[in-house]
């Protein structure tokens, strides 16, 4: 094949280039910036949008997906986001700080910084730390991504989000919410980095508000977990926007650690939800969760690498995916197991539910295995709704469509369950009845 | 601690070179030109006899090839092959095909003797113990020398015999069925044997005839600078069953030699096909240096309802083996199977595994996989279990281990997992680990030594796959398994 054969573009992949041509003097950043900027574009316009060629898009063609490319959004009014903020329900009554990043900037009006500072977490604009000469490293991109379409895509177009660093040894009282807020006049780039210091720990809420009209949301959460923090991070997607929605996290942990996620996907259309993570130090530990639920023609993916370039450490991975309609579900999960990470203790499972004829599951749990003295294990399911568990609720006299329920909500709490941040098991669990109450 | 660390050094003390099947038989042969053109395909068909839509069947094949790009997919890597430099045809020369075992080459004969297929002894069996009979159709390089129990098999109205024999015979047979589990373009090195395969074994059992015997073909890849191009076509029709063993050696050469074979399994409603192999082709020596590549596309269509195919492989050989023997389950309640060791050591490459494409109602499968890596080998498993829309009912259950000796080899799954349909139910569990520290205490406490122990979780291991092999098969295979982890299994 003829890698210099230039590519046929397509409606949305001209739209993104001319959107860089328009945009790329208005975009934050220094000099190093603006050249990982249009190597990234570069990427786009040689290789196209990620399509199912490309191995890590083989379930998850973009390329097709994509029909256009709206412009990025404009910066939003102060009125608006309250508005929008007032509306939005991620937890409830949650007693939380939040951060808010409105249309691609964050908003320090709408922000609790003080009150972080007092806990000691610093707060910065990400756009403004892009302008730093050294400023490279905050778009670093983690080894086990290679050239990965959507960060290419995110790095090119990134305009804002927020720099959270927690001070060495704190411990913050009450999780932090970084809500994303879209006021509907296009796309959302963001990329924030959270860096969590020596003995310290912290729980991040990552939400989403409004909406972004035609425009796809592209965020990316880079979670530097120093020896001894704790993080958990919880991303919570609902929703029914059509455009396509990418969500990518980075976590770098040190050791003695331990980094915890659930990617929580309900109903919007088309979800990426892809992370990297990888340990540096021994003796840590990373949990990753991720419960899915997609109906009509959406698409929910959850996509994961986990690299074990050190000894002694544990991944735990736990998915469950509930379909119907013509949905499609995918889980990509891959443990890299380095020469000489002994003792790695790596378990993945993924289970996915299909509630309808035509709904669809790929499941692709990965082993790639360098060492000898491990326990490494996967295991993958996919089936329909046990007849006999439907039979033994209905027999002792709950109604059928109850009885589903229940049976969804079991399937799916096991993985909220053992996730384990007592804060948002309630509230996630009232989504997924929301979701399947929705049906009707 | 990691692995024990005797096993460690001796692992490391195996020189993979102890292939006991490493010699040179010396006999003259023909060969054909060198290169790739359709000067040599024309050359190939035409020293066969062929009928002219093959000919062109094989042109066409070519042509497709031509516009092919090699596929890199795999987790191997080997040097880029020269096609140009492989020789497409090599027979022994003799005038005319043998009569009886009489005729036959002596030292060709000496040669399977040393394999340990004393030809000539199966002739005497004949007569004895009718059950335990085992046809064997040799190959020596490209062509069929010897067709033993081919009377019988007649008998029977079994038609086992070679492809360019089928091709003079039954041409209707195999224009019917070559190419229809594999198509001529399904993937590179599949298009390559349809342009240039030498010759392989063709099976035909009638509707309803349970096959008297086992048959089975020992390949030989003996002249040097021949790539084998095998093609073997078993049909099986309506309510018939047939059990085939394939068997591998070959000698030790310090050239690369390209082994691209197809296999196509046809069955047909009721029918039954069981496949076994038992590879053990030269690894390569101790620096990593020669050994086969085994480019393989073997693939079973359950064509007819209630058909059953079963692919049963034990992979000790070859410096790279790439082979998905697949199942494809058209017909409703059709079955599939696949039970697989591969033992890789030294610096040995392996990527093999299944596809079951369940397309029928009620289609179930089975993959069991068992990875053995040592030395400083790769042993990577890459399956596909589907299951479209119409496949309601469709069962599988998946389970891949792998065991690793050495920290210096590596243990690699690949499944791909699609579900179409929501009443297919789809299981899959897979491991990797070491040979536990518990389970040698647990030994060793009863008395055994470390070699004995190792052996005796070895065999335990792979134990669920050996059953599955028939008995001549099942001895060899364990036997192959210790060679190929000589020092660290008994």
């Amino acid at each position: 094949m003829n890698a210099s054969l230039p590519i046929k573009h397509t409606q949305a992949e001209t739209d993104l280039i001319d959107r860089f041509d328009a945009a790329k003097a208005h975009l934050p950043g220094s000099q190093v910036i603006v050249g990982l900027r249009d190597s990234a574009v570069s990427q786009i316009r040689d290789k196209g949008l990620p399509h199912r060629r490309v191995e890590e898009y083989k379930y998850t063609d973009l390329r097709a997906y994509m029909k256009s490319g709206a412009p990025l959004a404009g910066p939003a009014t102060l009125d608006e986001v309250r508005a929008i903020l007032d509306a939005q329900d991620s937890y409830g009554d949650l007693d939380r700080y939040r951060i808010v990043i409105a249309n691609g900037r964050f908003m320090a009006d709408v922000s609790d910084a003080p009150a972080l500072a007092g806990e000691g977490v610093t707060v910065t604009d990400f756009s403004e730390a892009l302008s730093a000469e050294t400023a490279a490293d905050l778009l670093a991109q983690p080894t086990t991504a290679g050239l990965d379409g959507v960060l290419a895509l995110n790095t090119a177009f990134v305009q804002g989000g927020v720099l959270l660093v927690v001070k060495e040894g704190a411990a913050v009282s009450k999780p932090v919410e970084v809500v994303h807020v879209g006021t509907g006049s296009g796309a959302l780039v963001t990329r924030s980095k959270i860096t969590v210091s020596k003995g310290a720990s912290l729980r991040v809420l990552e939400t989403f508000a409004g909406d972004t009209g035609n425009g796809e949301i592209n965020a990316v959460f880079d979670y530097h977990v120093a020896d001894g923090a704790k993080v958990a991070a919880t991303r919570l997607i609902a929703g029914d926007a059509d455009p396509a929605r990418l969500f990518t996290t980075i976590a770098t942990i040190g050791a003695e650690a331990e980094f915890k996620s659930l990617g929580f996907i309900a109903g919007p259309s088309f979800v990426r939800n892809q992370q990297f993570v990888n340990f540096t130090g021994e003796h840590s530990e990373a949990k990753i969760y991720g419960v899915s639920m997609a109906r009509g023609e959406g698409v929910a993916d959850q996509t994961l690498i986990v690299d074990h370039a050190v000894p002694h450490c544990n991944s735990r991975e736990f998915f469950k995916t509930v379909l119907d309609d013509r949905a499609r579900g995918v889980y990509q999960g891959r443990i890299n197991v380095a020469p000489h990470a002994q003792k790695t203790d790596g378990e993945m499972m993924t289970q996915a539910l299909l509630l309808s004829e035509e709904a669809e599951m790929a499941n692709k749990p990965e082993l790639e295995i360098f060492a000898d003295d491990v326990i490494c294990a996967h295991g993958a399911t996919s089936g329909q709704m046990d007849e006999d568990l439907l039979f033994y609720l209905r027999a002792r006299g709950i109604p059928e469509d109850e009885a589903r329920t229940l049976l969804v909500l079991a399937f799916l709490s096991e993985a909220i369950e053992e996730y384990g941040e007592d804060d948002v098991t309630e509230g996630l669990e009232a989504r997924v009845r929301d979701w399947l109450a929705a049906k009707n | 601690m990691p692995a024990v660390q005797e096993t460690i050094d001796q692992v490391k003390a195996i020189d993979v070179d102890q292939y006991k099947y490493g010699f040179v038989t010396d006999i003259e042969s023909e060969k054909g030109a060198k290169g790739l053109s359709e000067e040599t395909v024309r050359f190939l068909s035409a020293k066969k006899n062929e009928p002219e839509w093959m000919t062109e069947w094989r042109l066409d094949a070519l042509r497709r090839f031509k516009q092919m790009a090699e596929p890199d997919w795999a987790r191997v890597s080997y040097p880029k092959i020269d096609f140009d430099a492989l020789y497409y045809w090599a027979s022994p020369k003799s005038v005319e095909g043998p009569k009886s075992l009489d005729e036959v080459d002596p030292e060709l004969l000496a040669t399977y003797e040393k394999l340990g297929i004393p030809l000539a002894e199966q002739e005497i069996l004949a007569g004895v113990e009718p059950k335990n009979r085992v046809a064997v159709d040799a190959v020596f390089d490209s062509v069929s020398v010897v067709t033993t129990f081919k009377e019988e098999l007649k008998k029977a109205g079994v038609i086992f015999c070679s492809i360019s024999e089928a091709l003079r015979e039954y041409p209707d047979l195999v224009k019917k069925y070559l190419g229809s589990v594999v198509p001529v373009t399904d993937n590179y090195y599949a298009t390559l044997n349809s342009a240039v395969f030498s010759d392989g074994s063709f099976v035909y059992i009638p509707e309803g005839v349970r096959c008297p015997m086992e048959l089975s073909t020992y390949f030989r890849i003996n002249e040097q600078n021949t790539g084998q191009f095998e093609r073997t076509l078993i049909i099986a029709d309506k309510g018939s069953y047939v059990s085939y063993l394939e068997g591998c050696t070959a000698p030790q050469r310090d050239e690369n030699q390209l082994h691209a074979a197809v296999v196509e399994l046809v069955a047909l409603d009721d029918a039954e096909i069981k496949y076994s192999t038992v590879q053990n082709w030269f690894p390569g020596d101790k620096e990593g240096k020669g050994g086969i590549y085994n480019f393989v596309t073997k693939r079973g269509d359950c064509r007819g309802k209630n058909s059953k195919i079963s692919w049963t492989q034990v992979e000790t050989g070859s410096a790279i083996t790439w082979k998905y023997p697949s199942c494809i389950l058209r017909g409703d309640n059709s079955r599939g199977e696949f039970y697989s060791i591969a033992v890789s050591n030294g610096f040995q490459q392996i990527d093999s595994g299944t596809k079951m494409i369940h397309l029928g109602k009620n289609t179930s499968s089975r993959i069991i996989s068992k990875g053995i890596s040592a030395g400083k080998s790769s042993n990577t498993y890459r399956g596909l279990v589907s299951a479209h829309r119409k496949a309601s009912q469709a069962r599988n259950f998946t389970q891949c281990d792998s065991l690793l000796i050495g920290q210096d080899c590596g243990a690699h799954t690949v499944p791909y997992i699609e579900s179409k349909n929501a009443s297919a139910q789809f299981e899959h569990e897979a491991t990797t680990s070491k040979i536990s520290d518990d389970q040698m205490f647990y030994c060793l406490q009863r008395g055994l030594s470390e070699e004995e122990a190792v052996a005796l979780i070895v065999n335990g291991f792979v134990k669920d796959v050996i059953q599955q092999l028939p008995m001549e098969f099942a001895v060899e295979a364990q036997k192959l398994i210790s060679i190929s982890l000589e020092g660290s299994v008994g």
